[in-house]
């Protein structure tokens, strides 16, 4: 279990790399005198995959890629993978689930079959969608597809289980230790048992299918590959309300993508549309989720929210190479990823297909949003003095299984938030995820409030941090790895949290000059780089100077604040002052006038003042909010160049050995000679793992900007409307005053 | 800088046609405005029916001194004299913006100085009005109409090359006003025999405390209006450059807003503007117009005072049985100065209550049909835009 709940979440880091392969491959080809070394392979897990990169370095040998996704399984399933790693296990799930579904659409006369049965229809979706899913992340894994056919030939005999239990529809017998058994044997009955009776929820409740699911889990906790395999039948049962609904067209569509898959080209269109309504089925109907998930306990939830988290990722990372392609086109018409597409389709894995579906499915996940609502609410001091503190309620709804209740709330104060986002950023920040920041600490703003002035500078600073506490933790669980982090689910859930320590660091002044200090260090990092992926380099640039924009934006709209503040003030002092003067005036219906003036003027600084309070928790916060995020895109940047820098340290720590062993090679020193070898090997081993390693983070960081850029688009247009319809609203109160004021003024006599 | 100048809107004069007189044209030459007085006329008085003079600020503070001086109209309000142009603020505006001209962008320096340019202009117009609304004042009514040096002001074709005043004589009419000070006070203790102008004192008084408060207040709001509307222009510009190097769908939102602003940055400038113009130039018109009733009522309260100690002279010439004649003369003399004072006194206050009344219902109503024309303005502004982003 331990494994499990401690594993970060970055997902697919072999799809991720496969992006970032494709422009290294020109570096690769530059340093041609490592090709020789790299040609060893070693009997390790780890050195196999090793290998596997580095014969991606060189030239990428076609036999080195068939090699590569059969070594890469293997050593998860040793588990001997260090826990720096630990995405692989995923790896194994969908290379497993891929295996299943190259094999269903293989064999043309098993779908068939499922065809023709119309109990088993229901299954058969549940499979289309795992089988697309699957051609979708094989088409992302590697680019030159090959492993599916060794994977499906040397796997061949486990599925054919597989396919006679889901022909068979018997769910109780399912109960092996075959996770594959399990997943496509739970399917089928669920379908089964929810298509004569509507009211499916019961059903799903005290189906077997929850408990099978659950006990393989308990007692077979540390086996990664089959508790990856339970998330995805629960994913399949969200897919059946829709498929009850879409009964007709789906199994149609099921037998001609059974042929499209092979056709390959004609694949693409018809491919996408299982794709999506299975997306759509997991996204709209989480509430059956809970039911049926209600009895299994976080872990189980856990690995069913990796693969809403896989799909995402799946979805974002078929991005980038589309546009490296794009790039690499223009660039280099001989680049690798077109001749990895040949392959492709000998293979009949369509990869463009498996494109033009994410584009859809990106759009689509626009929409696709986890049901869970954090708010952060009733900000109270607690203790006097200087040791006062503030405590917010954290309340959260969701309808997520991998929390047990459906609400629940829980007191946290200033410093516990910070204390998340620190363990957040230390895990995941250096996998380039960009981790979304607290609001600093203010030393001058608590220490109002500790002083416990009850003037309205300190209430304002007290709603400001509550409200952007609230779209920190937003932000976290909206990020679909973030909210895997337990330590998320600790702090919306556990009663009493170890207090935060070494918060200190992030104050205010000193975490702004740490991402100042990081930047810099980035921007000199740079022009070492000679970086060679133009993207990174504009986006760079982009975010710099957005950076520097939104500074000012909020600068301008700060001191539009205090203008409207001092408006409101003004007013309110020239409607007493007219009100006077109304008083002073001896003419009844002048003075009667001048009051109802002062009273419209009274109205108006009401109406100022909620302006004011509009453009600092509409307006400004949501550019404070951009500033901090762009702060934390410029440390995804840093992480990536960090990782760079390692890489390029190993490099010349290798290029250093080489040369010893060059240098002893030609003194004739052969017992020297071994040790120098093995170093040798040592650092060949560490250059190509960190070569990996900055390629992950620069697969994610890529990822985890675009994701941004989708994210900051919708959530400033969200505001922007926000902030304009209470603009309207004051506007329209101010036409309704003058409206009623203008009468008075045609009565004066 | 040659400007049209707007036609009055703070002050309601009945206008008599026999007489009628507006300022068409100024001229702004460094610290000085000239302008030109048009005057058209019926009355044979004038050489010719239709003239225009050039005519410097400081030959309408001439003409207003002048009037003031002449015994004759002590029972009169004399229309208060226009104030002098003052352009320091805008000019010290535009240098402020051209020291930061570094920090901005080339099309929000331009916005800012075509803003300033505007602010300069509604400035000139209002100084512009201020002149003409004290020439008509005094065209349109029925005595001071009939001055003859209102009419030379008018008629004289050349420089009137009015003396500027030396710094003795500021200080002379500094020491002037401390005289009269003093006087008010020393003659506050005359009892007051007439009920009209007992309460007509207080009452003006209070007003002139009320009213000159309420010109502050009115000022600095309009000065917070128009502090907005320059942040407007910032923002605005900012969200452009924003937009400008945002390659994402973010874009056209961040435009959008831009837009938006750069016209909310207008409404919000004639909303100030109109403010300024409704508001605080009425407050401030009648802030001195009200001062010019006070100062009548000091003169009639002088003449009260004088009327008195002719009594008292005149009492002590009988005890004294000598020059009873002129003190009896003197007496006469002064109780028809203070009855003379007190009748057209009472006339002009009780026409000055009816003027101010409609002035204030006019611009009243001026000034809340403009602020709902303005928020209509902004509500279909607002809603355009949301629609826009909302339908992208």
């Amino acid at each position: 279990m331990a494994t499990s709940s401690e594993r970060s979440p970055p997902p697919f880091p072999d799809s991720e790399d496969q992006d970032v392969l494709d422009t290294e491959e020109v570096r690769g080809r530059d340093s041609d005198e490592d090709e020789d070394l790299f040609g060893s392979p070693s009997t390790s897990p780890v050195t196999g995959m090793d290998t596997t990169l580095t014969s991606d370095v060189s030239m990428k040998p076609p036999s080195d890629i068939m090699n590569d996704p059969l070594i890469e399984p293997m050593s998860s399933q040793t588990e001997n993978k260090p826990a720096s790693e630990p995405s692989d296990d995923f790896f194994d799930l969908t290379n497993n689930v891929s295996v299943v579904a190259a094999a269903a659409t293989k064999s043309d006369d098993f779908v068939d079959i499922l065809g023709s049965e119309t109990g088993a229809q229901r299954g058969e979706v549940v499979k289309a969608d795992v089988t697309v899913e699957a051609t979708i992340d094989k088409s992302e894994v590697t680019a030159g597809i090959t492993d599916p056919l060794s994977q499906q030939e040397a796997k061949q005999t486990s599925t054919a289980p597989v396919i006679d239990l889901s022909g068979d529809s018997q769910p109780v017998t399912s109960k092996i230790a075959n996770p594959l058994v399990d997943l496509f044997s739970d399917a089928p009955p669920a379908a089964e048992a929810k298509k004569p009776s509507s009211a499916n929820v019961d059903l799903f409740d005290d189906e077997e299918g929850s408990d099978i699911f659950a006990e393989p889990l308990q007692t077979k906790p540390a086996k990664q590959l089959q508790k990856s395999l339970f998330g995805e039948p629960d994913e399949d049962v969200f897919g059946e309300p829709l498929g009850a609904i879409s009964k007709k067209p789906v199994p149609k569509e099921q037998k001609e993508k059974s042929v499209t898959t092979k056709v390959t080209a004609g694949g693409p269109l018809q491919d996408s549309k299982p794709a999506n309504i299975f997306s759509q089925a997991a996204a709209s109907t989480p509430s059956v989720t809970s039911t049926v998930n209600s009895k299994s306990n976080g872990v189980h939830s856990e690995e069913e929210g990796d693969i809403f988290a896989a799909e995402a990722t799946v979805e974002l990372s078929l991005d980038s190479p589309r546009n490296e392609r794009k790039k690499e086109a223009i660039a280099k018409p001989s680049a690798p990823t077109p001749t990895s597409l040949p392959a492709a389709a000998s293979l009949t894995k369509p990869q463009p297909p498996a494109l033009e579906e994410l584009e859809e499915e990106e759009e689509e996940e626009e929409e696709d949003k986890f049901d869970i609502f954090v708010s952060v609410k009733d900000p109270e001091k607690i203790g006097d003095g200087m040791n006062a503190y503030m405590a917010y309620k954290v309340s959260t709804q969701t309808t997520l299984p991998m929390f047990r209740n459906k609400t629940f709330t829980v007191r946290r104060r200033f410093s516990d938030f910070l204390g998340l986002y620190e363990k957040l950023s230390e895990k995941h920040g250096p996998n380039g995820f960009i981790v979304p920041p607290p609001p600093e600490k203010s030393l001058l703003g608590m220490t109002k409030v500790k002083v416990g002035k009850e003037d309205s500078s300190s209430t304002d600073f007290v709603e400001r941090r509550r409200g952007a506490l609230e779209r920190y933790l937003q932000r976290v669980v909206n990020h679909p790895s973030l909210l895997q982090d337990p330590d998320v689910r600790e702090f919306l859930e556990r009663e009493e949290l170890p207090r935060a320590v070494s918060t200190q660091a992030l104050s205010g002044a000193g975490f702004l000059k740490m991402i100042n200090k990081a930047t810099d260090a980035v921007s000199k990092m740079t022009i070492k780089m000679n970086e060679s992926d133009v993207w990174f380099e504009e986006k760079l640039q982009e975010v710099e100077s957005a950076d520097q924009q939104f500074r000012k934006l909020h600068a301008l709209v700060e001191s539009l604040v205090v203008h409207r503040k001092e408006l409101s003030l003004n007013t309110a002092s020239f409607a007493k002052s007219a009100a006077m003067l109304g008083s002073a005036e001896d003419n009844t219906a002048l003075s009667r006038a001048l009051s109802q003036l002062a009273e419209v003027e009274d109205k108006m600084e009401q109406l100022h003042q909620e302006q004011a309070a509009n453009d600092t928790f509409t307006f400004a916060e949501m550019i404070a909010d951009y500033i901090r995020l762009l702060g934390a895109v410029r440390g995804s940047f840093d992480h990536r160049m960090k990782a760079w820098q390692r890489w390029q340290d190993a490099q010349s720590m290798l290029q250093k050995k080489r040369e010893t062993e060059a240098k002893l090679l030609w003194a004739n020193k052969p017992d020297k000679l071994q040790l120098a070898k093995e170093e040798i090997a040592e650092w060949e081993a560490k250059v190509t793992q960190y070569e990996r390693d900055f390629e992950r983070v620069s697969a994610t960081v890529r990822k985890e900007v675009i994701r941004f850029e989708r994210e900051k688009t919708k959530n400033c247009k969200r505001q922007i409307i926000k902030y304009l319809e209470c603009l309207l609203q004051s506007q329209q109160q101010l036409i309704k005053y003058w409206e009623a004021f203008l009468p008075e003024a045609k009565a004066i006599a | 800088q040659r400007k049209e100048s707007l036609r009055s809107v703070s002050v309601d004069l009945n206008h008599d046609a026999s007489l009628l007189i507006d300022i068409p044209d100024a001229l702004c030459e460094r610290d000085k405005v000239k302008f030109t007085v048009h005057t058209k006329t019926t009355l044979s008085s004038f050489q010719k029916p239709d003239f225009s003079v050039p005519r410097q600020h400081e030959d309408f503070i001439w003409l207003h001194d002048t009037l003031v001086e002449t015994e004759d109209y002590a029972g009169l309000i004399i229309p208060p004299a226009p104030p002098k142009p003052d352009f320091d603020s805008p000019r010290e505006k535009m240098h402020k913006l051209g020291e930061g001209e570094a920090t901005m962008t080339k099309e929000e320096y331009t916005k800012m100085k075509q803003e300033l340019e505007a602010e300069y202009l509604a400035v000139f117009k209002k100084t512009v009005q201020v002149h003409e609304i004290f020439l008509q004042r005094l065209s349109s009514h029925p005595v001071l109409s009939k001055d003859r040096n209102f009419q030379i002001f008018l008629e004289y074709d050349q420089d009137l090359s009015v003396r500027r005043k030396n710094a003795k004589e500021m200080f002379g009419g500094f020491f002037k006003n401390m005289v009269k000070s003093a006087d008010e006070v020393l003659i506050s203790g005359v009892k007051e025999v007439d009920d009209f102008f007992e309460q007509e004192k207080t009452f003006l008084l209070d007003y002139y405390s009320k009213i000159k408060d309420s010109t502050a207040k009115a000022e600095k709001m309009t000065r917070a209006h128009k502090n907005i509307a320059d942040d407007y222009i910032h923002i605005s510009a900012t969200l452009n450059s924003l937009a400008a190097d945002d390659m994402t769908a973010n874009k056209k939102n961040l435009e959008k807003l831009s837009d938006l602003f750069e016209k909310f940055r207008k409404v919000e400038g004639r909303v100030a503007s109109d403010q300024d113009l409704k508001l605080t130039e009425l407050l401030r018109y009648y802030m001195r117009d009200i001062q010019a009733a006070k100062d009548l009522l000091y003169r009639r309260a002088r003449a009260l005072a004088d009327y008195e100690n002719s009594n008292k002279a005149l009492d002590k010439a009988r005890l004294k049985s000598k020059d009873i004649p002129q003190a009896e003369e003197h007496q006469r003399q002064c109780l028809q100065k203070f009855d003379k004072l007190s009748e057209s006194g009472k006339k002009e206050l009780t026409s000055f209550k009816g003027r101010r009344v409609v002035a204030f219902r006019k611009n009243f109503i001026e000034m809340a049909e403009l602020e709902i024309k303005h928020a209509k303005n902004s509500v279909t502004l607002l809603q355009g835009c949301i629609e826009l982003l909302k339908s992208n």
